[in-house]
């Protein structure tokens, strides 16, 4: 199970730095409280907004950044950098796939975040602020689903946009204008369906609201049911599809490689 | 049987041109020029199983993009390659499980956790036995590297030297067929380069392992290979015995006498460096004994050193000369 070893490893890694992730607790749940006291502004003594309760909100805010904890990672900066540097021969040398290779290292790396930084967030925002939690299992078990899809999704675009750095000379503009779209168009800060409408009509074709929007939704009870796993289909969906161009750009990347030195 | 077959193995990149001037930098955005740039051209070359091959050749020769390809890193541009019965880059993935690689300049131990997690990982993945872990590895490859006091240290916090030697042991942990080491002395001091070069050669006796090695330390070649392939721009200069290409490069050895007091010399093929040293040429063996007798009669003689050129030297001068063969 050379996969599972290389999850293991990326946990182990982590592990020796977890003191960085302290400050990027607190950090979280200052966002996460400073949306909250922004949103109560914003509702001023009303109930529903865009047929969103006051508790939905700050629900979907306190659940929207602690998954993104663990959906994050830096896998293009990693894959540009591994390519730029000749650093990707000596994965080449190991016998298994480069980029599940990758895939699974970032997963590992989620996985410590959802221990040392998500779970210990979620518990600092619950305390703090007025979360509505859900009150049946079914819902965790499919915003846990959700999550995990979500994970493939952000990993995939991040391998993508990591791959086509290999092409574009400049990486660092495109690193960021990705990350930029995925927390704007996801709906990181904001419901996507309070969105304008023409965003919201371009926003329904691309594969960023699967990341956060929906995940959060079926957290927050604003998707169940045949809703739920229709979101869950057009996540399998950009998962294939992602997955797809993500084979062919690097069956062509790899073909092209240089690696440096005599 | 063989392990490295490659028929005419060539690589080209396509490298990208930068116009000069303004001008030229604003024509760039629209689109770069670019060159074909043929970094091994047509290589033939071909090792037996046991053999230690050296691979030499001055920077940009084109060494570490054939052991790319040798190794399956690089996709060749045309030409056939087998490697232990494998088409490296098309089959990667289970190639890779009969060779094992060094780059000196790069690790392939994770750098923030102790040496012995790198090795316990690599054992997973290369799904090496637990006992064969404890008794080749840990007893015989671990024992005689003498790493054994740094398995619970990061790899971090290890000198050049110490990283060197857990690099050669991961790079055996799965008992390859095939080695290959890429600069695996640079930057490393004389004591461990003995060392680690007396390793590589009980590696090779004991287990047979074939051994390609590129370096700029020929005294790594002079210690380890029988046989050397010089590249040069690309294409093979020279394949055969280290010895034969000490005898067809050094050229003619000569002698450096240093006399007692001013003398004359009738020989007319001595070189008078100053007053009282003189350089006599020896064209074959029997002109040294010929030389030495008649030399006393001369006058008292202060010194006498036989100048040899260094495979150091040598090398250099065919790098610097770019021999063709």
């Amino acid at each position: 199970m050379t996969y599972v070893e290389l999850v293991r490893i990326r946990f182990l890694t982590m592990l020796a730095y977890r003191l960085n992730y302290f400050s990027g607790i607190l950090t979280y749940v200052v966002y996460t409280g400073g949306y909250y006291f922004l949103w109560k502004a914003v509702y001023g003594g009303r109930e529903v907004l865009g047929s969103m309760t006051a508790a939905q909100m700050t629900t979907y805010l306190a659940v929207s950044w602690m998954t993104r904890s663990f959906y994050f990672n830096n896998l293009d900066r990693e894959i540009a950098d591994e390519i730029r540097s000749g650093a990707v021969a000596i994965q080449l040398i190991r016998p298994y796939s480069y980029l599940l290779g990758k895939l699974t290292g970032a997963f590992g790396e989620g996985l410590f975040r959802l221990c040392f930084w998500m779970v210990p967030g979620m518990l600092a925002a619950v305390w703090l602020f007025p979360v509505a939690l859900p009150g049946r299992l079914s819902t965790y078990l499919m915003w846990a689903l959700a999550g995990l899809l979500a994970f493939l999704v952000n990993a995939l675009l991040n391998v993508l946009f990591g791959l086509a750095t290999f092409f574009l000379h400049n990486a660092q503009g495109l690193q960021w204008a990705r990350q930029l779209a995925t927390d704007l168009l996801s709906g990181l800060f904001l419901p996507l369906h309070l969105y304008p409408g023409w965003m919201q009509a371009a926003i329904r074709w691309l594969p960023f609201q699967t990341i956060s929007y929906l995940p959060n939704m079926i957290f927050t009870g604003g998707l169940t049911g045949s809703a739920a796993w229709q979101a869950v289909g057009l996540q399998v969906t950009w998962v294939v599809v992602l997955a797809l161009l993500t084979g062919l750009l690097w069956g062509r990347a790899r073909r092209y490689l240089v690696v440096q030195g005599g | 049987m063989a392990a490295i077959e490659a028929i005419d193995l060539t690589k080209e990149f396509r490298r990208t041109q930068s116009r000069p001037g303004l001008s030229g930098a604003l024509r760039d955005l629209f689109g770069r020029e670019s060159a074909l740039f043929r970094a091994v051209d047509r290589v033939n070359l071909h090792v037996e199983a046991g053999e230690i091959v050296g691979y030499i050749g001055a920077n940009g020769a084109g060494k570490s993009t054939t052991i790319k390809m040798l190794t399956g890193i690089l996709q060749p541009s045309s030409g056939t390659l087998a490697v232990n019965g494998y088409d490296p880059y098309r089959q990667r993935e289970e190639f890779v499980r009969t060779i094992g690689v060094v780059f000196g300049q790069r690790s392939q131990l994770w750098w923030d956790i102790a040496v012995q997690e790198s090795f316990r990982l690599l054992q997973r993945i290369y799904r090496v036995s637990d006992g064969d872990y404890r008794t080749y590895f840990l007893g015989e490859v671990v024992e005689v590297l003498g790493i054994g006091e740094l398995l619970a240290t990061p790899v971090r916090k290890l000198s050049l030297g110490q990283r060197m030697r857990c690099e050669l042991a991961a790079a055996l942990l799965h008992r390859p067929a095939m080695l290959f080491l890429d600069e695996p002395t640079i930057g490393l001091d004389v004591s461990v380069k003995l060392r680690i070069r007396a390793f590589l050669q009980e590696v090779n006796r004991r287990y047979g392992t074939t051994i390609l090695l590129t370096t700029h330390d020929i005294s790594d070649i002079e210690a380890l290979c029988r046989r050397v392939v010089m590249l040069d721009r690309g294409q093979i200069v020279y394949d055969g015995l280290l010895s034969d290409l000490r005898q067809r490069w050094a050229g003619e050895r000569s002698v450096r006498v240093v006399f007692a007091e001013a003398v004359q010399v009738a020989d007319p093929s001595a070189e008078q460096l100053d007053a009282t040293t003189f350089r006599f040429r020896l064209p074959d063996d029997g002109a040294l004994s010929a030389l030495l007798s008649g030399l006393l009669t001369l006058g008292p003689v202060k010194d006498v050193t036989v100048l040899e050129a260094s495979m150091e030297e040598i090398v250099r001068n065919m790098y610097e000369e770019g021999v063709r063969a």
